[in-house]
């Protein structure tokens, strides 16, 4: 039976991936900005499908909501205040493109490379069929983490939790908090619309 | 069939995770738009946020990062976020005293 030996987490894997590379290539090859932001927007959506795939729900579901949600309108809220005539469609010359393929081109060449280098990542985890859709409870470990529990590493020995890392994410998160804070008002305070001093 | 009826590894992710990488950086470079090599950072730190998540999955490794890979994708989305405002209002501000998008003509503090 053909149907029943596919690998429906392949299959899908596949779908998702093409998604996210064919758009991606989309927003590299296509000139006009309006279309590159709509074409960002699938292929962030189709990578949120990835890390489902991958069960990493939680970062799934915020890369849906903080990313597609929320920066891309704001790439796109920025598209339509900048978008006049001579800017949506701004073509490169030849040189640039030849220059920066070469140089992608070899980029993708030795991570294409390196991926496959290592046994233990391109050999599948034995225990796969056993993990099953019990274990995605990834939200609950996640938000644990963040405030210095974690409850993924309670196996380890007393000594192993002070080693340097194996703590949680408190401090990182209150870090990121207060930054995201300052960015947002500094932004708000630098796009503001200025009052002529002559008026 | 080949392919399909295999199960996944972290190579697959890795590979996506290079030609979204490969992708914005040939975006960054090539994009004259200031918003378009904002794009390109975009896709970048997406190609990133896949290897973290791929090397975090318990799907996909016996002894994978487990929550520190999901935790540093999640603290990239955010600064992503953090970027993206940044970067925009500068970006507007340049339109509003120079008129243009166009970063070639972003030369001001050239030596």
């Amino acid at each position: 039976m053909l149907l029943a030996a596919i690998n429906w987490q392949t299959f899908f894997f596949a779908l998702f991936a093409l998604v996210a590379c064919v758009f991606a290539a989309g927003v590299v090859f296509s000139s006009n900005v309006v279309r590159m932001a709509f074409y960002l927007v699938i292929s962030l959506g189709a990578t949120a499908g990835l890390f489902f795939l991958a069960g990493a729900e939680f970062v799934g579901a915020m890369q849906l909501m903080i990313y597609v949600g929320g920066t891309l309108v704001l790439l796109i809220f920025g598209v339509m205040l900048t978008a006049q005539e001579r800017f949506v469609s701004m073509k490169t010359n030849g040189a640039e493109w030849v220059v920066s393929l070469v140089v992608g081109g070899a980029f993708l060449v030795l991570l294409v490379s390196v991926a496959f280098s290592v046994d233990d990542w391109s050999s599948p985890n034995p225990n796969q069929e056993k993990l099953g859709v019990v274990e995605a409870n990834s939200a609950s470990t996640v938000g644990a983490g963040l405030v210095g529990l974690r409850v993924d590493k309670l196996d380890l020995e007393e000594g192993d939790l002070q080693a340097p890392g194996m703590s949680g994410y408190l401090f990182p998160f209150v870090i990121i908090s207060i930054h995201l804070l300052v960015v947002l008002i500094g932004a708000a305070y630098m796009a503001r619309t200025k009052r002529r001093a002559s008026a | 069939m080949g392919f399909f009826d295999q199960p996944l590894t972290v190579s697959h992710y890795l590979v996506i995770g290079a030609v979204l990488f490969v992708m914005g950086v040939i975006c960054m470079a090539t994009k004259r738009n200031a918003i378009g090599v904002l794009m390109g950072i975009e896709l970048v730190l997406n190609g990133a946020n896949v290897n973290f998540v791929a090397f975090g999955s318990k799907y996909l490794r016996e002894s994978s990062l487990g929550l520190d890979g999901q935790l540093i994708a999640l603290f990239v989305i955010v600064l992503a976020a953090g970027e993206a405002a940044v970067a925009l209002a500068i970006a507007l501000n340049f339109y509003n005293n120079h008129a243009t998008i166009d970063v070639d003509n972003a030369d001001e503090l050239k030596g």
